[in-house]
């Protein structure tokens, strides 16, 4: 004879009327659980797509204004290229999809456009200062982690998509242009067509979709042949950066005002909030079902205890008077709880884990995958559970007075 | 000696206060067999539970071995009801879901015992009365009398010197009624004092000495026909 014994011999004496308490411990424990994991993984996929907004951190001269920037008037003033280093050599949270640009007003045809020179990918990779950690993926946690796909569902885009959704493209030549889309339709320009410009004579490598926005009327070159053109080698007048939104929130502008002391650091407010807003409305919803779990949980548990020290009030009585503390009394009540909380952890962790991998791709179109933290953390909830909303049951219990207890029937 | 003194026990009953004893007193020496007769109400069960430990009086001591029951803490009190105690109820209380073997162990296990040695003790005092071919069978397996006797069994696990007994035979047919009490006056006569509560003037008949209780206060205390 065991504490073990005891209890478990009750529990399976009684297995009908623990069931219905297991169930909803289990139920509740696996809707959790896949609710979280489901959101994980939305949030990784919003926070994606939040990403195809562009920049929301943008690093521009001392001087210069917001309103300079979308209108790009930015040709007057400039900073040096090395600005970039002293990011990617920072040790700063948060920074994604640095992009420095240069940028100056050209002719064609007798029409204005804007020339933006940017730095292609395998640019930053040849410098070794600027091979820090989130310059074009993002950082693993809390960022926007890289979303598994639904294959085939979405497919890489294009140099062009990627241009104008994620400011990086991969490759680029210096004798090489991408034209935005009013630019190639006022002057009849497509794919293979050459443009010529300030005595330069360019490939047009890809025509951007229109997007409505200023990029429409810019032509992208080579940052570093836009800053041969200007004159201004070894300058840009804007850094573009994609922010972890969080980031943002802990402080991230700040850092980098402290970091960039000559340069002004603004958020694009509007990216910024939807971000942030979005992040805050997921993790309410999460919070809200956590608190309807525990509440409906600690409901039914408590209740199933109560019922179930009333029905063994002869036995504890009789336990007593065999010569059991109240404190075993206690522990016996309490042990079967922690089995239950166990068994519905872990149980719930299973199915719970199972429906969000047969659910999430169907409800938010990504593909899920098993979150095994998710595990100690429906063992712990499902646990705090059954033991707060047993120890008042089970205190009644030890509390009862063993003559008053034998005398019930 | 267990010593009853000035006890008074009283229950709050819709604004007004019922007395189930009132300043009883009374003493049981070691080895004695004491039975408890009166009417029903009459504060039979109250005055065994209070001398079992389990019912704190409402005024008065109980007093065992010259210390007082109830201002002793509530391990140690645990502790008197575990190692100097045997209780034997008229419905048996065996916990249904447990053996009858685990039901014997249950006191084994409060007094701290290793398991394998609660076994070997529980079988050893089941074949004692003779039920070791029944070891594994629930109470709902056992007629009445088996579980009568799966209960004395459990009652002397930890070979208690005092064993009060409320209406051992209440519930039993009169063959096993007799076996009952032969049992208990076997127990006697090796040393152990009993206190039996009991309607039953011919078990009552068997003990040393008989107390008559009537509306919580003793109403004769004679001298009974000595369990032979």
């Amino acid at each position: 004879m065991r504490l073990r014994t005891l209890v478990g011999r009750e529990i399976l004496e009684r297995k009908s009327q623990l069931a219905t308490s297991f169930l909803s411990i289990l139920l509740g424990i696996s809707v959790i659980v896949s609710v979280q994991n489901i959101l994980h993984y939305s949030e990784k996929a919003v926070a994606a797509e939040l990403d195809t907004l562009g920049a929301n951190i943008l690093i521009l001269p001392k001087s210069a204004t917001l309103q300079d920037y979308y209108s790009s008037d930015l040709q007057g003033e400039s900073f040096p290229e090395e600005y970039v280093t002293r990011l990617t050599s920072s040790d700063l949270q948060g920074l994604d999809n640095l992009s420095p640009k240069l940028s100056m007003p050209i002719e064609a045809d007798g029409k204005k456009f804007i020339l933006t020179g940017i730095l292609p990918k395998n640019e930053f990779q040849a410098k070794a200062a600027w091979q820090g950690a989130g310059i074009f993926s993002r950082p693993a946690a809390g960022c926007g982690a890289v979303v598994p796909r639904i294959p085939g569902q979405q497919p890489q885009l294009p140099v062009k998509e990627t241009l104008t959704r994620k400011r990086v493209i991969d490759t680029l030549e210096e004798n090489q242009v991408l034209v935005g889309a009013d630019v190639a339709a006022s002057l009849k320009l497509m794919e293979g067509s050459s443009f010529a410009f300030k005595g330069m004579n360019s490939g047009v490598v890809a025509v951007l979709p229109p997007t409505g926005t200023i990029d429409d009327s810019r032509v992208f070159a080579h940052l570093h042949a836009v800053q041969k053109l200007a004159g201004k080698e070894g300058q840009i007048n804007a850094i573009e950066v994609v922010g972890c939104c969080e980031q943002i929130s802990l402080g991230l502008v700040q850092k980098l005002n402290k970091l960039l002391p000559e340069a002004k650091v603004v958020t694009v407010t509007q990216i910024v909030d939807t971000q942030i807003r979005t992040n805050r409305m997921m993790k309410r919803l999460s919070l809200l079902f956590l608190g309807i779990v525990i509440l409906i949980g600690g409901a039914g548990i408590a209740n199933y205890m109560y019922a179930n020290v009333y029905e063994r009030r002869k036995e504890i009585g009789t336990l007593m008077a065999l010569g059991a503390e109240p404190g075993l009394i206690l522990r016996i009540f309490l042990t079967k709880a922690l089995w239950l909380g166990l068994a519905g952890g872990l149980g719930g962790f299973v199915l719970g884990s199972a429906l969000a991998l047969g659910l999430g791709p169907s409800i938010v179109g990504i593909s899920v995958l098993p979150m095994p933290m998710l595990l100690a953390w429906a063992v712990g909830i499902a646990l705090l559970i059954t033991l707060v909303a047993s120890y008042f049951p089970a205190r009644w219990a030890a509390l009862l007075e063993p003559a008053v207890a034998l005398r019930e029937d | 000696m267990l010593r009853l003194e000035e006890v008074t026990k009283k229950y709050p009953h819709r604004q007004k206060e019922v007395y189930a004893l009132q300043r009883v007193t009374a003493a049981i020496t070691p080895g004695e067999y004491v039975a408890v007769v009166g009417p029903s109400g009459s504060g039979k069960s109250t005055l065994l539970l209070m001398l079992g430990g389990m019912l704190s009086p409402t005024e008065g001591r109980v007093i065992l071995d010259g210390h007082s029951l109830y201002e002793l803490d509530t391990r140690s009190l645990a502790a008197y009801r575990c190692k100097k105690l045997g209780f034997v109820f008229q419905t048996f209380n065996l916990v249904p879901y447990l053996t009858a073997l685990e039901n014997v162990q249950i006191p084994l296990y409060l007094s701290g015992l290793a398991e394998k040695a609660q076994e070997k003790k529980a079988t050893a005092l089941l074949e004692k009365v003779g039920l070791g071919d029944r070891l594994d069978h629930k109470p709902s397996e056992l007629s009445i009398g088996q579980q009568q006797r799966v209960a004395l069994a459990r009652m002397l696990a930890n070979d208690p010197p005092l064993i009060l007994a409320d209406e051992p035979t209440g519930n039993l047919d009169p063959e096993t009624s007799k076996g009952v009490l032969d049992f208990l006056g076997t127990l006697h006569r090796e040393g152990k004092t009993i206190v039996m509560v009991t309607h039953d003037m011919r078990a009552a008949a068997r003990a040393g000495r008989m107390i008559r209780l009537a509306a919580g206060s003793i109403d004769e205390c004679r001298a009974g026909k000595p369990d032979a």
